[in-house]
């Protein structure tokens, strides 16, 4: 799936690295992207309002690459797939988390963001942190900090997903297997 | 070993004996639920695959309820393009304005989710229909696309918190009120993945309306799906609605559960869900003095006849405290229509609220009630978090709507027993 904004760079094999956007727990996907703008689902709009709520410096600044990293249950509340869109094309990379809410793990994976629960990883990350984000080892190192944490493994179905570019085409590969 | 109630109705719908948590289904789906929000981008997705034709016409339900009547120039398009879709594609459901509801009341009363059912919906709200002794679970847009061209959805099959009730609930005590205690006693990741099961002899005690409420808000802790079992009450409601045959599910006594939790009916208070999590419930003996500015009564969880029957009751010969704004937002047009011929609808009026018309509107921010910076509601919604009704310097309070409708005379949040 394709989206208007920015889009991520730094990549160097299946290692990408960028700066920490840190949030607490239970960010919901009200303050991912307010309502008042889902009269609209054109990306590059909902990117200029991602995180407005809680910080409004997140859409100007973020630059293409960065991590967003938050605590406990990110995503909680509607299941608007307006929050992972309008987090994928604000440029970020990938969300690190100590746990999801299950729609935005599910919408994330639907539509191709990266996630990744990294329960250890992340008291030990402040913003501004520079990350590098091995997905092939399942392995994530803050590089201000020095330090390697692992990452959950993604379940294969989820894996087969990401592969495929999302459910969609997924599903279109199997109608024509049929 | 046996299943439970969610078990059960995932096994029959992805055509297995049994299931267990944690096992990948791809399941049936009995109805597929969007909105004037959501399904735009289902929409969008089925078109660019080329696909011509859904997986039927009959089992897709296209609701404008969160921006609609339509707020301005952009939710107009949206809400066309759910209509040119609906006529284009043949979808039988579709609801337009004026003969719409808040779709999560709209379905189960128009009897087009039966109990046994399996039902996706592009909404989180989706879970309300658990009420029925269905599974039901909201989800994205994407599933949504996916499902309206295949009929199927993908699960992960939940493990099950067992929630047993024992006692009745006292004076002013709703199911509002139950859901937001346990909510507040496991917090808003307390049943994260999991599906909240409820048992005991306490259900004899919830008529199906406040079941509605209680399965509506189980996304609030997390949970994928919130399910009662299938009883006299269910049959009593599905029977005279029913648009299909049903097939009930009965949980096994051996059936396996990742935890229990007792909540006693009777030690329950009227409870508040402070901002800005739903899980900063307190009883309402020590809430305090909060004054308000707004209340809203309606909405997926709380816009019911029961609902406006419980604030009409505290609101009769009295008036709205001067510096409040009352707003009551009725579920659905026969809502609405049975309000007016029990003189409900007068009773708000009279005491000086606005009623208006079926829509989300304020509980998501979106029109019809928004707050400015500082201002404060409480409203018989789901959620209070940041900027949910408005300015993210606002604050919303939970609350059932007996207790919202006293806070609106009183100027505070407080209830019936304090009115003079």
């Amino acid at each position: 799936m394709e989206f208007a904004g920015k889009q991520p760079n730094g990549a160097h094999g299946m290692e990408f690295r960028g700066k920490a956007w840190k949030y607490g727990d239970d960010v919901d996907t009200d303050v991912i992207i307010p309502a008042r703008y889902l009269n609209t689902s054109d990306p590059a709009e909902l990117a200029k309002h991602c995180m407005e709520d809680i910080d409004r410096g997140y859409a100007a600044k973020v630059s293409p690459g960065d991590f967003i990293v938050a605590g406990k249950n990110f995503g909680c509340g509607s299941s608007r797939e307006h929050a992972p869109i309008a987090i994928k094309a604000s440029g970020a990379r990938a969300v690190i988390a100590r746990s999801f809410a299950r729609i935005f793990y599910r919408n994330s994976f639907n539509m191709g963001l990266p996630i990744f629960e990294a329960p250890e990883a992340i008291d030990g990350i402040e913003a501004g942190d520079v990350l590098a984000l091995d997905m092939e080892r399942g392995a994530l190192r803050n590089e201000t900090k020095k330090k390697e944490y692992s990452i959950s493994p993604v379940p294969p179905f989820m894996r087969e997903l990401v592969a495929a570019g999302g459910l969609l085409n997924y599903m279109a590969f199997r109608r024509k297997g049929k | 070993m046996g299943m439970t109630l969610t078990e059960k109705i995932l096994a029959r719908h992805a055509g297995k004996d049994r299931v267990e948590p944690g096992d990948l289904i791809l399941a049936r789906v009995d109805l597929a639920l969007g909105n004037d929000v959501t399904a735009p981008i289902a929409i969008d997705a089925v078109r660019r695959l080329g696909v011509r034709e859904v997986f039927d016409r009959e089992k897709i339900a296209l609701v404008p309820d969160h921006f609609a009547p339509n707020k301005d120039i952009k939710s107009a398009e949206q809400t066309k393009m759910m209509r040119d879709f609906a006529r284009e594609y043949g979808i039988v459901n579709y609801f337009e304005v004026g003969r719409m509801g808040i779709e999560h009341v709209l379905l189960p009363d128009e009897g087009l989710v039966v109990p046994g059912d399996l039902v996706i919906g592009a909404d989180s709200h989706t879970c309300t229909y658990g009420a029925l002794c269905a599974f039901s679970t909201g989800v994205g847009s994407t599933d949504l696309a996916a499902a309206m061209i295949s009929g199927e959805v993908w699960l992960k099959v939940p493990a099950s918190l067992r929630i047993v009730l024992s006692g009745r609930p006292g004076k002013w005590v709703e199911g509002k009120d139950v859901i937001l205690y346990i909510i507040g006693k496991i917090g808003v990741d307390g049943a994260l993945y999991q599906a909240m099961e409820y048992a005991g002899e306490g259900l004899s005690s919830l008529p199906m309306a406040w079941r509605f409420t209680m399965s509506n808000m189980a996304i609030e802790a997390g949970a994928k799906n919130g399910i009662f079992p299938f009883d006299g009450a269910t049959r009593a409601y599905a029977d005279v609605r029913a648009k299909r045959k049903y097939e009930t599910v009965v949980v096994d006594d051996d059936a396996r559960y990742a935890g229990e939790l007792h909540v006693d009916l009777s030690a329950l208070e009227p409870q508040v869900a402070f901002p800005h999590l739903p899980e900063n419930a307190k009883p309402l003996s020590g809430v305090g003095n909060v004054s308000i500015d707004q209340v809203v009564v309606g909405s997926c969880t709380n816009g019911r006849i029961e609902d406006l029957r419980s604030a009409a009751g505290v609101l009769r010969g009295r008036k709205i405290h001067d510096g409040v704004r009352m707003l009551v937002f009725p579920a659905t047009q026969e809502i609405y229509l049975q309000a007016m011929r029990e003189g409900l609808m007068e009773v708000f009026v009279t005491a000086g609220a606005a009623f208006s018309t079926p829509t989300c509107g304020p509980c998501l921010g979106g029109h019809m009630g928004i707050l400015a910076r500082g201002e404060r509601a409480i409203a018989t919604t789901n959620r209070n978090f940041v900027g949910r009704m408005g300015h993210p310097e606002s604050e919303v309070y939970l609350a059932n709507p007996a207790i919202a409708a006293a806070s609106a005379v009183l100027g505070r949040i407080g209830g019936p027993d304090e009115l003079p």
